[in-house]
């Protein structure tokens, strides 16, 4: 069985952090259809238009009638643990560091035999459920687990290099103003998080639930405003060798578009907080994670960014704040670039309208906290790239997939009534 | 150039003696602009005023080598702050009503200081009357024209957030009753009020009639304030000299500036 791991131990002063290596990276861009897959937690493959045969390893042409039209699909994840043998010894710097290191092949009951990571509480022969992950160095790889779950199942350490958990990490939420931070905070300490730093802008004036915030067990509330580069570097200074998950939900909105504001003041604010903080976090905060992406069971492991879903789609009601969480998706893949070579993942949240003061006249469904913080923490735990939060969030993607221009049609019937 | 005035050239040189010396102590009066002081803040559905921000430019860097310099950004009515009449809607129509059309003699000149200290300590939303302005008068003789005065609460000294001392029901902070402002402009004749606090007015200076009674009062009368200014208690009640220049703001409805105040030396 799984041996539950241990809190770590205070770091050892005289020892060189581990620079961070990854598995290898490279995969035909067929085969990055796997990663995209992973990203959202999908288990995919792609499967033939012409005569329905699925496909492993993924592919440019059908392995069984040689037809192009191979189209990546949900597939069902179950399957047995066929063959299994353990990596003792490996070329590879990344395994070289990490083995022994169990693989094998599973033979999915929807047809393909694939290879597979295999949990170190599988059998050999065993049914499995298979999980399709974002490895270290951001590709799809599949992995086997037992079909019951088992005790401490997270803990396994080639799961665990798999994933985001919190459980004995030190979380930074950079806004404890946000009415979100109660509910990000007690699900960190739910989750197992050692520390919960919360970044507190303009102390100088108070907020209703700061006491609720001040008491969730392990919290500690640090000024810090994301607007201010004094700010944001000092906080860095002080925390940034241990801050293993960073979760920015500092945002800034206001309702309305370009021209029934007649000013660029609200929007400056917006771009200020949405996407210059963003910015500010990842230059003051960014080097330090990625140079700890391999520093043990507490290593830094993920950047999370709570985005507007209609940073894809501009919804017109919210023109201006649609825009700023345009910009900062953007910005993420630029900064999910910049820390790939630490194995420290980006994972953005995309949520329709929150519950909170400024979507208020709208009509439900909106996200409540906890819904948000639940999908940050399951996100993490399944090493996530992209979640969407809600109903609202996850139609908007769908038909976004569908047609990007005619979403853009269907946002502007829906001027006007937010 | 005509020839000069000897009186007066006598005069200057030796107020830079005195100041030289010591026998004319400068007081500084103004907070350090810093991200962190208050700004006042206003129902979020309304625009805000912009807290003081600083990004640097260069530092000795490959940035600029040789140099360190930053971009800085702030509301006219962020830190110590100068309000011009064109700050208020009853001042919108004065003429020279912005801070770069305001004659510049107005900006040096007599200071009474009435010490409200004592009241505001004990009581947070204390107010400043025509009663207290009488008896100040008692003791220190009538309050001159185009005079400035100051409201001393020693309000400077608050930090973090007792500074605005925000609650549901807004900020609580001391500040002068419509009357105490009427009496000062209309019967006094005064140049502009200034005071420790994020305004001119009470924290809940909303509620009077009218509301903001200061910022109605002085700026319909073409008056000017002075807000969030420090070290109120190193003045005299009267006898100083305070130096107030805004930045010269093309139609700028105020200005953060470094206020000065020009105090006489005690007798030895």
């Amino acid at each position: 069985m799984t041996r539950p791991i241990a809190p770590p131990p205070r770091k050892n002063p005289q020892k060189r952090t581990r620079v961070p290596t990854l598995p290898s990276g490279l995969r035909s861009r067929a085969a990055l259809g796997l990663a995209a897959a992973a990203a959202e937690g999908r288990f995919m493959l792609q499967g033939c238009e012409a005569c329905g045969a699925l496909q492993y390893p993924p592919r440019d042409a059908c392995s069984t009638c040689l037809s192009i039209g191979l189209k990546w699909r949900d597939v069902k994840p179950a399957g047995a643990l066929i063959a299994e043998t353990t990596v003792r010894i490996s070329t590879n710097v990344y395994f070289r560091e990490r083995t022994p290191w169990r693989i094998g092949t599973v033979k999915l009951d929807a047809g393909p035999s694939v290879m597979a990571h295999v949990h170190g509480d599988v059998a050999r022969g065993a049914r499995v459920v298979l999980v399709n992950r974002l490895d270290k160095s951001g590709q799809g790889v599949f992995f086997a687990l037992p079909m019951d779950g088992s005790a401490d199942m997270a803990d396994d350490p080639q799961l665990r290099e798999l994933t985001a958990d919190p459980k004995f990490r030190r979380i930074l939420v950079t806004d404890a103003r946000n009415e979100n931070s109660v509910a990000l905070a007690k699900a960190f300490a739910d989750a197992g998080a050692t520390s919960i730093f919360v970044g507190e802008p303009e102390g100088w004036r108070p907020y209703p639930h700061r006491a609720a915030l001040a008491a969730v067990s392990n919290v500690a509330i640090v000024p810090l405003d994301v607007t201010d580069t004094r700010s944001v570097c000092e906080l860095a200074g002080e925390i940034g060798g241990k801050t293993d998950i960073l979760v920015n939900n500092s945002r800034f909105m206001r309702p309305g578009g370009i021209m029934d504001r007649g000013d660029t003041v609200f929007a400056r604010d917006e771009f200020e907080t949405n996407v210059l903080g963003l910015m500010r976090l990842a230059q003051a905060f960014g080097p330090a994670m990625s140079g700890r992406g391999a520093d043990g069971v507490n290593s830094a492991v993920a950047w999370v960014n709570i985005l507007s879903v209609y940073a894809y789609a501009n919804m017109p009601a919210y023109g201006v704040f649609s825009a700023s969480n345009a910009a900062a998706l953007s910005l993420s893949h630029c900064l999910r670039a910049e820390m790939a070579p630490g194995g420290v993942r980006v994972m953005n949240v995309y949520t329709g309208p929150t519950e909170d003061e400024w979507h208020q006249p709208l009509p439900p469904p909106k996200v409540a906290p906890s819904a948000l913080a639940k999908s940050v923490i399951a996100g993490l735990k399944d090493g996530l790239e992209d979640v969407y939060v809600g109903d609202v969030a996850k139609d908007l993607i769908d038909r976004w997939r569908q047609g990007p221009k005619v979403l853009e049609r269907e946002m502007m019937a829906q001027a006007g009534e937010g | 150039m005509d020839a000069i005035d000897n009186r007066s050239a006598d005069l200057l040189a030796q107020m830079a003696g005195a100041i030289a010396s010591g026998g004319i102590e400068v007081v500084d009066l103004t907070h350090t602009l810093d991200q962190d002081f208050p700004v006042i803040i206003l129902p979020p559905e309304f625009g805000q005023c912009a807290r003081f921000r600083m990004e640097e430019i260069s530092a000795y860097d490959h940035r600029g080598p040789a140099w360190k310099w930053h971009n800085i950004s702030l509301c006219e009515h962020t830190g110590t702050h100068f309000d011009a009449p064109s700050h208020w809607i009853s001042g919108r129509d004065i003429p020279h009503g912005n801070v770069d059309e305001i004659p510049v003699d107005r900006f040096v000149g007599p200071v009474c200081v009435i010490d409200c200290s004592a009241g505001a300590g004990e009581d947070e939303d204390f107010e400043l009357t025509p009663q207290i302005i009488r008896d100040w008068e008692k003791t220190n003789g009538p309050i001159p024209r185009d005079c400035w005065v100051l409201m001393r609460t020693d309000w400077s000294k608050r930090r973090g957030a007792a500074y605005l001392n925000m609650r549901d029901d807004g900020p609580h902070s001391p500040g002068p009753t419509p009357d105490a402002i009427r009496l000062l402009v209309e019967e006094r004749g005064i140049r502009g009020f200034g005071t420790e606090t994020v305004g001119t007015d009470a924290g809940q200076g909303m509620h009077y009639t009218p509301p903001y009674p200061a910022h109605f009062i002085l700026h319909g009368a073409g008056r000017y304030g002075l807000q969030c200014l420090n070290n109120l208690d190193r003045l005299p009640p009267t006898g100083a000299v305070i130096v107030a220049t805004p930045l010269k703001i093309k139609k700028g409805t105020g200005s953060p500036l470094r206020v000065i105040a020009l105090v006489p030396g005690k007798d030895a």
